[in-house]
């Protein structure tokens, strides 16, 4: 296999194989806590740290643990990081802590986490793990930001707290309901398919 | 507890706050196996299954273990634990006493380990204090609502498959937004309250 460079690694994470666009992974967190964009920015920060620390613990430990029991073994390396999240949240960010809830524990089995353990931690070095961590880690991030800037404005008419329509605007509750959620999501999904589709096609006519 | 709380808990669980639609709770095996009506009915059966046992299991783990020592802090690593070996059992015991179905649910029972409803509805339960009884009651209620959604929009897709739709919404996103219709309808049963 060709190595591959640290930049197009990034990339990877962030565009050609986002995490949520492309592969679908961690789409319950993606929904639940893009009800406001201090949520979303507070999850992803949480996810960013587990997904660094995490892939950097198990790109070390990758000679030492036995294949059989390897999933095990990356999940509790997982927990633990997740645990510390966790608890420094509840510390210093009580009520970011409370509004995300559940979700926080529940980053251990954010599928995104444990599939960049087992499809590129574990076969890769610790600086290109580090890397695809990060990329991996600002690609949801990015996503999710959006969906909860879109919620955001439409169901509140509010940004990060603020009014931005002034008196006039009407919110439309809907799109805070989880029914808005998975239609933003869609929609998002559908934009960046049509870009890529637009791409290919200009390709496949300049062959 | 009267019967009455234990059916508006049931009717809770199960409908108003429908796992998947209202809580986003296992929506990765959502999307994943809901392409073909029979997959769909394994992995509900499956995950019913693996719900009502970590319900049960986790609460005997934190009442009579992690509480007496003042380890709560380790909730979120003990309850993984366990599901993870509750799969595991699942799966041996599956193998050795009904071959056809564990070759029918296939791949999607290792993968259970990593659904977040199973883990969820652990740590709900912690949240809300609930008893033995009651835990069982919501574990095995809230599986059977992720059941419904599941086989609901199995059925929905089987269906859509077969419909034209804009080139960039094909795929996933057009079944996002079918969830989002099939969402709007679970929001008539928030109203839903009894006792």
């Amino acid at each position: 296999m060709k190595k591959k460079s640290l930049g197009a690694i990034f990339m990877d994470g962030l565009l050609f194989q986002n995490p949520i666009l492309v592969q679908m992974l961690g789409v319950c967190s993606s929904l639940a806590v893009t009800t406001s964009l201090i949520n979303a920015l507070g999850m992803s920060a949480a996810v960013i740290v587990v997904l660094i620390c995490s892939n950097i613990a198990i790109s070390l430990l990758r000679k030492i643990i036995p294949d059989q029991v390897r999933i095990v073994s990356y999940i509790v390396v997982i927990a633990g990081f997740v645990t510390i999240v966790d608890l420094l949240m509840q510390a210093y960010l009580p009520s970011l802590a409370d509004s995300l809830g559940i979700f926080i524990p529940l980053v251990v089995v954010n599928c995104i986490i444990l599939a960049r353990a087992e499809a590129f931690a574990s076969k890769n070095g610790v600086i290109a793990s580090a890397v695809d961590g990060i990329g991996m880690g600002l690609g949801y991030s990015v996503v999710i930001c959006i969906i909860a800037f879109v919620r955001e404005l439409i169901g509140s008419g509010t940004i990060l707290g603020y009014e931005v329509f002034g008196g006039y605007y009407q919110p439309s509750s809907l799109f805070i309901l989880p029914a808005g959620a998975f239609i933003v999501l869609g929609c998002t999904i559908a934009c960046y398919q049509a870009v890529r589709n637009r791409k290919a096609a200009r390709k496949e006519a300049l062959k | 507890m009267t019967a009455l709380e234990l059916l508006s808990l049931s009717l809770g669980a199960m409908l108003v706050n429908n796992f998947v639609l209202v809580k986003f709770l296992g929506i990765c095996p959502f999307l994943g196996t809901s392409k073909r009506t029979d997959t769909a009915v394994s992995m509900g059966i499956a995950v019913t299954f693996v719900m009502t046992a970590a319900s049960m299991l986790t609460w005997f783990f934190n009442d009579v273990l992690l509480i007496p020592l003042k380890l709560e802090y380790l909730q979120t690593i003990v309850f993984i634990l366990v599901i993870a070996s509750l799969v595991q059992l699942v799966e041996m015991i599956l193998k050795k006493l009904s071959p056809p179905l564990y070759s029918a649910l296939g791949i999607y029972l290792p993968l259970i380990t990593t659904n977040c409803a199973v883990l969820g509805v652990a740590l709900l339960n912690v949240q809300k204090g609930y008893g033995f009884l009651t835990s069982t009651l919501n574990g095995f209620m809230s599986g059977v609502g992720f059941f419904i959604a599941l086989l609901l929009f199995s059925s929905i897709r089987e269906r859509m498959s077969f419909a034209e739709c804009p080139k960039a919404f094909r795929g996933l996103p057009i079944a996002l937004i079918a969830a989002s219709l099939l969402a709007m309808a679970f929001m008539g049963f928030s109203g839903l309250k009894i006792g």
